[in-house]
């Protein structure tokens, strides 16, 4: 098979699975369904891999060529096509992995739902649309996989879709996605507007050339073109993974079934925005404003979404708080330019979230679907394969060293540390603090669950068990990767993996600086320990344990003593009453306003009911000669055609000479 | 080669089909549906030839026919059409089989001249399209309106009075004005020919005038804010079928005008003023989105939603003169214009479908209020899936052809203004807030009362008509290159025309100079 074929076999076989379990699901039955989709997403995965190891590790040459046409106007070609090096070929098998672990284990999790075959080909369609996104060679097929996987996250939250809650969060989803997408569409269109292409290629060659131009957004005031062009693409990123102020709809996105937390709004989709910028490093590293913008809003992220999750109770929205405050991570690691290490904890990240929320789908099974924690504990004893797998992937979590985790998160506090663009000083110090805060929430979920005495009723506890094994054995091959992924950081961060993929200016010296102190993983763990991060991390767990384990009266005694805090934390920083009342409200108000008082009282009121009322007047005299019958109407218009006509067959001739 | 009248076949045998239906009204209403469903097949196979034998790089008039009308003033019976006129014709003859289909079952009242009326109209639009002599465009325009006015009229709701007058006075209003820059433009150049006036010398005054006259008819057709009122009255009033033809076919009309007359025959007066109608444009976008997203009715919301796109289309054809002054060339200028042709196309599938998804439950529950419905999903799976991909393609997703249009004209109008941009692409947040806004409360959640309880899912007839645009919207997001190939040379050769000033030379540049 030749490369383009396995290429184009990558996406198109998780696609086949989706297509006929989807239309023909009620044909093929359960069992059918899942096996077409797992059968298209294993080989998509065994040919990723294969991809993997043909580019990173035998060294091919990138591969970059058009399947289609899409269209050609004004002398652009508007194509489909695949650029293949390192980051695609990592991307890929991260994400044909995970999406494979998450498949088989939906087996399980979704044995009693009627929508059974539905999931399966939502899952695939999303992988699917996840290869077409990093596969792409140009920004109109990168718009293409960017919008179709928030499609499928839409159908995903609101797969349930008697549940108020789930049709209202993949609606919230979708919107606040595509004020996002509004943002990067303005990017590529001005794309298109500074280089006449979509092509990767051709846009990234030509940027240097355009790095002084500037531009004007308002009249009079010059702007940097690269900063309007990177904001405005980064604005996309900061919709799909989920950054402040864009980042309310992935808490809310939890209502959809646990695989898909999983698979999309942990591992994979949400890691998009993450994934394009470092694509876009050609572009980015062009313009300090763009990346000390990106440097900021990750910062804000990291911390104060992590301080979130310390309050939330619900065992997914734990962790849902934890992506977003991990995902500020890989976007602080972008700002600073080490996207190397920003893709690094992207693939780790993706490895231990994804067993996170696996597992605690495990435990929601076991617990009948009661995903508050103060209702669980002692759930170690009852399913000690869920306990393991979830602590291997909290200490990744919270940056346990030789744990995968470990090595992606303390290169990027190191890589900040050293970064010299502006806003980098804060976010060291977001970065640094958010370790604390990881550990704590980290640790907070997994003793209230596992540990103390179990809080579940009599019934619930008499049936806990461990779930069965397609659930059990995803949790197993992703805990595997969660422990070892961090070793290859001597390729991936410090080795030449992404070099020709990855650009990062020269004046960027943060990862190098890291780079040039780095001799091989174990001196990394002896030198980490000199620094403060790891400290605080112990003192999270450790403050987790006190106040959580042996200390359980100081949780309220805190609440109540910073109970203003507390509140604001709970009501996670109004942010959605704010959207729900300014923005929702507003758009409707306006909507309203525009209605009633522009259409229905002036337009139609004054001026087309006015001139009727006129017209009516005159027709009051005229209506003698009206029968009521439709025919007459008609004939009426005919013969004033027919007048019409004659009039230019008399006076025309005469008018003309 | 085609070696007969292809497009008077496409005119007449519609028109003759339903003249006889007419005639055979006694032979009971299925002998009727049957006839009108094979002269809609027949007329669409027809018109699929102008595709395949359709020369794709000439701009010069193609299929033409040219016959001697009416000597007193030289109107003769002249067809043709180009890469702009032939993908519409295409689009009425696909769509009139969908509306023959849908009328189904629920017209029982007169059904013969039910079906009648749609073959009429149908050789009416389509000898609008391909109308090259002025006097002949007039009479179809005009004659258009009857077939309209009877369907809304006899066919349609409780309020049907009101909207067919309001939809006469509207559109008569409008197009009184065209008549007289027709005759004005006859008696300055003693023909009627259109072709002609494309080449005809006005001075800015004349042409300032003519460019109003035709903006008065185009506007109300397309519609353009302020002058859409009419639009929402008539689709709430009109039975599926009418509502089907009314978005897909006649308020492309407008935007077809303005490429056929408004543009090559008033160059200079359309360079002055395309602020108005890129304003309009504009306000159609961020405006009709704010108020689509407040409705009750969803055949009201869904006519709101063809506004703010339509705005999309008006918009990509007036751009060639803001990119002309902004940056000197027109680069940019036929994405723009292709784009607003792309987006006429894919709005007749998408609105078109979006009418009669609203038609299929009508025929169920005989309501359009969103109120009344909810949780339709539970009992008509099948229906939910095709109401959320077109809500999907309304709001414009990529991989449907609703992105097509919108994503040529917002790069190109980038090109032209951020600004313009910047309000253009409001859409993608607003179109998908009142689209998926509708579909959570009427396809999404428990079912909410007893009648959606009892619903029954597509039938097979309907499931044909959803399924068959389902394919179009498809297939032209996932490969719009066939039809944006075909409109190439029409449209460069368009631009090549609107940018030569018609104008004596020395004021022709003073024009250009002040303008905007």
């Amino acid at each position: 098979m030749s490369l383009e074929n396995t290429l184009l076999a990558i996406p198109l076989a998780p696609l086949l699975g989706a297509i006929i379990a989807g239309l023909f699901g009620k044909q093929i039955g359960r069992a059918g369904a899942h096996t077409v989709t797992i059968l298209g997403v294993a080989v998509s995965f065994a040919l990723s891999a294969m991809i993997f190891k043909q580019f990173a590790i035998d060294g091919a040459a990138a591969f970059n060529g058009s399947v289609y046409t899409w269209m050609v106007s004004d002398g652009v070609r508007f194509e489909v096509g695949f650029l293949v090096d390192n980051l695609t070929a990592l991307m890929m098998t991260v994400v044909t992995f995970v999406s494979l672990m998450v498949h088989i284990y939906t087996i399980g999790y979704m044995h009693d739902d009627p929508g059974y075959q539905r999931f399966f080909s939502y899952i695939a369609l999303f992988t699917f649309a996840m290869l077409m996104l990093v596969m792409s060679n140009n920004f109109l097929q990168l718009f293409f996989g960017w919008e179709a996987v928030g499609l499928v996250s839409y159908l995903l939250i609101g797969f349930w879709y008697k549940k108020p809650t789930a049709i209202y969060a993949n609606l919230k989803a979708f919107l606040v996605n595509r004020v996002g997408d509004f943002g990067f569409l303005l990017g590529i269109a001005a794309i298109y507007m500074t280089f006449n292409s979509m092509d990767y290629a051709t846009v990234f060659a030509a940027a240097p050339a355009h790095a002084n131009d500037s531009y004007q957004v308002f009249p009079g005031v010059d702007w940097s073109l690269m900063s309007v062009i990177c904001i405005c693409l980064f604005i996309g990123a900061m919709g799909k993974s989920a950054q402040v102020p864009l980042h309310v709809w992935l808490p809310d996105s939890m209502e959809g079934p646990t695989p898909i937390s999983a698979l999309i709004h942990a591992a994979t989709m949400v890691t998009a925005g993450i994934f394009m910028v470092a694509r876009m490093s050609p572009m980015f590293e062009l313009s300090t404003t763009a990346l000390s913008f990106v440097i900021i809003i990750g910062a804000i992220t990291t911390f104060f979404m992590g301080l979130l999750g310390v309050v939330q109770n619900d065992i997914k929205r734990v962790i849902a708080y934890s992506t977003l405050s991990q995902l500020g991570y890989m976007t602080v690691a972008l700002g600073a330019s080490a996207y190397a290490a920003g893709i690094f904890h992207l693939m780790t990240h993706a490895f231990f979230k994804a067993l996170l929320f696996l597992g605690a789908g495990s435990v929601i099974i076991a617990m009948h679907h009661d995903q508050d924690i103060r209702n669980m504990g002692g759930l170690r004893k009852y399913m000690p394969i869920t306990w393991i797998t979830m602590l291997i992937g909290s200490l990744a979590l919270i940056g346990t060293p030789f744990f995968s985790g470990f090595f992606s998160k303390d290169t990027i506090i190191e890589a900040v540390h050293h970064a010299n663009i502006p806003g980098a000083g804060i976010a060291y110090w977001a970065v640094l603090l958010s370790v604390f805060v990881t550990a704590l929430y980290s640790f907070r979920l997994y003793f209230l669950v596992f540990h103390g005495k179990p809080r579940m009723d009599d019934h619930t506890r008499e049936h806990l068990h461990e779930s069965p094994w397609v659930v059990t054995l995803p949790l197993i091959l992703l805990a595997i990767p969660s422990v070892v992924a961090g070793f290859w950081i001597d390729p991936i961060v410090f080795g030449d993996f992404f070099n020709g993929v990855i650009y990062v200016s020269p004046e960027h010296t943060g990862l190098a600086t890291v780079a040039d102190h780095y001799h091989g993983p174990l001196s990394f763990v002896l030198h980490a320990f000199q620094g403060p991060a790891i400290y605080l991390a112990i003192a999270g767990v450790a403050t987790a344990w006190y106040v959580y384990m042996k200390r359980p009266e100081l949780a309220d005694n805190v609440r109540q003593r910073f109970s203003g805090l507390y509140t604001v934390l709970v009501n996670k920083y109004y942010a959605d009453d704010v959207n729900e009342v300014v923005f929702a409200g507003g758009a409707r108000g306006v909507g309203q306003l525009l209605w009633k008082i522009g259409d229905v009282l002036i337009i139609d009121g004054l001026v087309v009911n006015g001139s009727a009322r006129v017209v009516g007047w005159t027709a009051s005299v005229v209506r003698k000669i009206q029968t009521g019958h439709l025919y007459t109407y008609a004939f009426t218009m005919i013969i004033g055609l027919l007048f019409i006509l004659s009039w230019f067959v008399f006076l025309s001739p005469g008018a003309s000479q | 080669m085609i070696d007969y009248a292809i497009l008077s076949w496409l005119i007449w045998l519609p028109i003759a089909g339903g003249a006889a239906l007419l005639v055979m009204d006694a032979m009971g209403n299925t002998a009727c549906r049957q006839v009108a469903l094979l002269v809609s097949i027949v007329s669409f196979a027809l018109s699929t030839q102008l595709y395949t034998h359709f020369d794709s790089t000439t701009a010069v008039m193609q299929f033409q026919e040219n016959i001697p009308w009416i000597d007193a003033f030289s109107a003769n019976y002249h067809l043709g059409v180009d890469g702009i006129s032939m993908p519409l014709i295409i689009l009425t003859t696909f769509t009139t089989i969908l509306v023959v289909l849908a009328g189904w079952q629920v017209i029982q009242k007169k059904t013969a001249q039910y079906m009648a009326a749609f073959l009429v109209m149908e050789g009416l639009m389509v000898g609008v399209f391909a109308s090259l002599d002025a006097v002949l465009f007039y009479v179809f325009w005009e004659a258009m309106l009857v077939p309209m006015f009877l369907i809304i009229g006899v066919w349609g709701g409780p309020n049907r009075v009101y909207a067919t007058i309001k939809f006469f006075l509207y559109t008569f209003f409008g197009s009184v004005f065209m008549l007289v820059a027709l005759i004005y433009m006859y008696l300055k150049s003693g023909s009627f020919s259109i072709l002609d006036f494309h080449f005809l010398s006005l001075s800015m005054t004349e042409q300032v005038l003519i460019f109003i006259a035709f903006l008065l008819a185009f506007a109300v057709k397309v519609p353009m804010w302020p002058v859409h009122t009419w639009l929402p009255d008539a689709h709430v009033e009109a039975p599926t079928g009418g509502s089907v033809i009314l978005a897909a076919i006649m308020l492309k009309i407008g935007g077809y005008g303005f490429l056929r007359f408004s543009l090559p025959i008033t160059p200079d007066a359309s360079h002055a003023l395309d602020w108005l109608i890129i304003g309009m444009s504009l306000i159609a976008v961020v405006y009709i989105g704010f108020v689509a997203l407040v409705q009750q009715d969803m055949k009201k919301l869904i006519a709101y939603s063809s506004i703010a796109h339509m705005g999309f289309v008006t918009m990509g054809i007036f751009l060639v003169f803001v990119l002309l002054d902004n940056n000197g060339s027109i680069q940019g200028a036929a994405l723009g214009m292709e784009g607003g042709m792309v987006q006429m196309i894919s709005h007749g599938f998408i609105s078109g479908a979006l009418f009669l998804c609203v038609g299929v439950l009508y025929d169920r529950m005989h309501s359009r209020q969103i109120s009344d419905y909810g949780g339709v999903v539970n009992t008509m799976p099948i229906f939910a899936a095709f109401m959320v991909l077109f809500a999907m393609a309304n709001a414009g997703l990529p991989g449907t052809s609703g992105f097509v249009g919108e994503f040529m004209v917002i790069l190109a109008s980038f090109k032209a203004n951020f600004w313009f941009a910047f309000l253009a692409a409001t859409t993608l947040i607003l179109g998908a807030a009142y689209s998926l806004w509708m579909v959570k409360r009427v396809v999404f959640g428990d079912i909410a009362n007893d009648k959606v309880r009892d619903l029954e899912d597509v039938n097979a007839r309907e499931f044909v008509i959803l399924a068959s645009l389902a394919v179009m919207v498809l297939f032209f997001g996932l490969y719009p290159a066939p039809l944006v190939d075909v409109m190439h040379a029409s449209i460069d050769n368009l631009l090549a025309h609107v940018t030569v000033s018609k104008l004596p030379a020395d004021t022709g540049l003073v024009l250009l100079g002040t303008g905007n």
